[in-house]
């Protein structure tokens, strides 16, 4: 029986657009709109960017298999969100030496949880989480309840607004499409990439072949802290204001955007392309279950349910016989 | 290769380094606290850890057979709102034991429906257990919106005040879970846990049921949840949508304390019940030294990554000498 096959960034796109235009018959949808329909589109765009950004950390520990995961993601973005505002404090000439600094704060962040994971043979899951821990004990004794600080102008301009005005594409989005290129050309034209799937295939054949597992290993955990610190970035570039909760929604929506996006969590498997479709679809379903102004509870039941179903579509095991 | 004696202890006993930790934290607890042996202070702070120590326990079978569950926040959440708004303040204990019931009941369900996904439709563990965590904690919301309801307080009061023979009523409890593992550790069901944990391809080829018993674990998890919701309830007298959330993530710090492998196959229920116990302790600890609010988080988060790091540690000094 020959099935037809839709790869999962695709599905998830199609379910996203077919949700997107069924949300026009709410009540309080767009209607027949059309100007209101392509501003509610670019708002849910540039809403998945932050998910879309942090994710994609998450994505490479995730290929690189082992169980791979980052649940310190969320607390990263956290501490970089904060630094930056700290260090900017309303200066432009502050923006590039707080970007270096999110970048590296997170790499060495990263760098921990990869050392713990390959050197101590701590399992991912607990050396990230003890890790957010950690990060987070930091943020409460850095920030002390409160910070002063303040994100400057230009990064309100390059973030949070449109391109310019006769074209009405916000930055972010811009930002996001370039990031998501470079982030496609790691996975598919480098020996990064390469080495990345490998290992996340079977780490004793690549290993065997000759690929350096424990760099490996280092590199994408570093790496991914790296990209999350980016996260923090450009949500504070975004939103402008600093909290101690600020990282944490983000943890495991990366995570499940990940799994929609169609890449195995048990490694070897996956695109960029998938996690950028995956956020589009879970902040689509968040942001259309706050405009049909459901109560908290039906906006987690129908969340579950929802990534349930793909998961059940898509994200299926091989069977025991095979 | 023949294994030194040590090498050989830690393989044979995952729990070893569990025990470790927690003879040394409540050698520092006693310290601090020189009256915790008491019977009144005993009683107060097993009451306490139970919840958690049920949740591990199930959280332990579950990672034993090769799966994780994130769900048991959501599902003890259920059980806490049900129980808080069917039998009120003002309920009978006729009424609550019948909730009691009802409430074991959703944990089997709620743990049947993430078996179902898991081990029939073959999804991966972590992220259907997210998923059906919004459904369960959603679902808690809807039954209680708001923090409120209660249990009666006589049932509290039978909880929180019970000392048989006087020994806090949660030694009890635990004793029961530990005598239940060790029986079913020994049967033929207690080998195919450790044998679908460990591989699960090989164990299919070897003819154990391998969907049966994965689905089973997540059943026993969520009956295990179910429990801890009771224990929780019946230790707060109150309802909470929230209670349970938190509790996830330390059921799965406590397991891996415990001594047992993420990976599945390896560690037993004695050592995540130490490692409650221990995460418990260091809250007391933590409260009785005196710290600065503001280092509390760091400081506790430091130490449980200390103590998951501490084997790796040993072993690479180990590997250094030999090398």
């Amino acid at each position: 029986m020959k099935r037809i096959s839709i790869s999962p960034p695709v599905a998830a796109l199609i379910l996203a657009v077919i949700l997107f235009l069924l949300s026009g018959l709410l009540p309080n949808g767009f209607g027949s709109d059309l100007d209101v329909a392509r501003a509610q589109a670019t708002n849910i765009l540039r809403l998945a960017v932050f998910l879309g950004v942090i994710a994609a950390g998450q994505t490479l520990v995730i290929i690189s298999g082992a169980e791979g995961i980052d649940l310190s993601a969320g607390s990263v973005v956290t501490l970089t969100a904060i630094l930056t505002y700290v260090i900017v404090n309303g200066a432009n000439e502050k923006v590039l030496p707080a970007l270096l600094v999110s970048l590296a704060v997170g790499a060495v962040i990263g760098l921990i949880n990869g050392a713990g994971i390959t050197f101590l043979k701590i399992s991912p899951f607990v050396m990230t989480l003890g890790m957010s821990g950690v990060v987070t004990g930091t943020i409460i004794i850095v920030n002390q309840g409160s910070v002063s600080g303040k994100v400057a102008p230009i990064m309100t301009r390059l973030i949070a607004r449109p391109l310019s005005p006769e074209i009405p594409i916000p930055n972010a989005i811009i930002i996001w499409l370039i990031f998501g290129t470079l982030m496609w050309l790691l996975l598919e034209r480098t020996a990064f990439g390469k080495n990345l799937f490998a290992i996340g295939v079977n780490r004793v054949t690549a290993r065997l072949s000759g690929v350096d597992v424990t760099g490996m290993n280092l590199a994408t955990y570093s790496l991914a802290g790296a990209l999350a610190g980016f996260g923090g970035f450009l949500v504070v570039g975004n939103t402008g204001v600093v909290f101690i909760a600020l990282g944490q929604p983000f943890l495991f929506p990366s995570i499940a955007a990940v799994a929609v996006g169609g890449t195995l969590l048990s490694g070897g498997k996956g695109s960029y392309w998938g996690t950028m479709a995956g956020a589009i679809v879970l902040t689509l379903i968040t942001s259309l279950l706050t405009t049909m102004q459901m109560p908290e509870s039906v906006r987690r039941m129908v969340l579950g349910a929802t990534l349930l179903i793909l998961i059940s579509i898509y994200g299926r095991q091989r069977s025991l016989r095979q | 290769m023949k294994q030194s004696g040590w090498d050989a202890l830690v393989a044979r006993r995952p729990a070893l380094f569990a025990l470790i930790l927690l003879v040394l934290s409540l050698i520092i607890n006693f310290i601090l606290q020189p009256n915790m042996f008491a019977r009144e202070t005993l009683n107060s702070n097993m009451r306490v850890f139970l919840p958690i120590i049920l949740l591990a326990a199930g959280q332990a079978i579950v990672i034993l057979g090769g799966g994780i569950d994130i769900s048991v926040g959501g599902t003890v959440s259920i059980v806490n709102t049900v129980l808080a708004t069917r039998v009120g303040l003002e309920g009978s204990p006729e009424q609550m034991w019948q909730f009691v019931f009802l409430s074991l009941l959703a944990g089997l369900i709620a743990g049947a429906i993430n078996g179902f996904f898991i081990a029939y439709l073959r999804l991966q563990p972590i992220i259907t257990t997210y998923a059906t965590s919004f459904i369960y904690a959603g679902l808690a919301l809807v039954i209680l919106p708001n923090p409120g309801g209660g249990i009666p307080a006589q049932i509290v009061s039978l909880y929180r005040n019970s000392t048989p023979f006087s020994l806090p009523l949660a030694v009890y409890i635990i004793a029961i879970v530990l005598l239940v593992w060790l029986y079913v550790s020994s049967t033929r069901y207690g080998k195919f846990l450790f044998a679908v944990g460990g591989k699960a391809d090989a164990a299919y080829e070897t003819a154990v049921p391998v969907t049966w018993v994965q689905f089973s674990t997540y059943v026993i998890s969520g009956l295990m949840a179910a429990l801890s919701g009771i224990a929780i309830t019946m230790l707060s007298g109150s309802g909470n949508a929230d209670i349970g959330g938190p509790m996830t993530l330390n059921s799965i710090t406590a397991v891996v304390i415990g001594g047992n492998a993420l990976s599945g196959g390896v560690g037993g229920v004695a050592g995540p019940i130490m490692g409650a116990i221990t995460l418990g302790i260091l809250q007391n600890i933590i409260s009785f030294a005196d710290i600065d609010t503001w280092w509390e988080t760091l400081i506790k988060a430091t130490i449980i990554v200390l103590a998951l790091a501490a084997p790796g540690i040993v072993n690479l000094f180990r590997r250094r000498k030999r090398s």
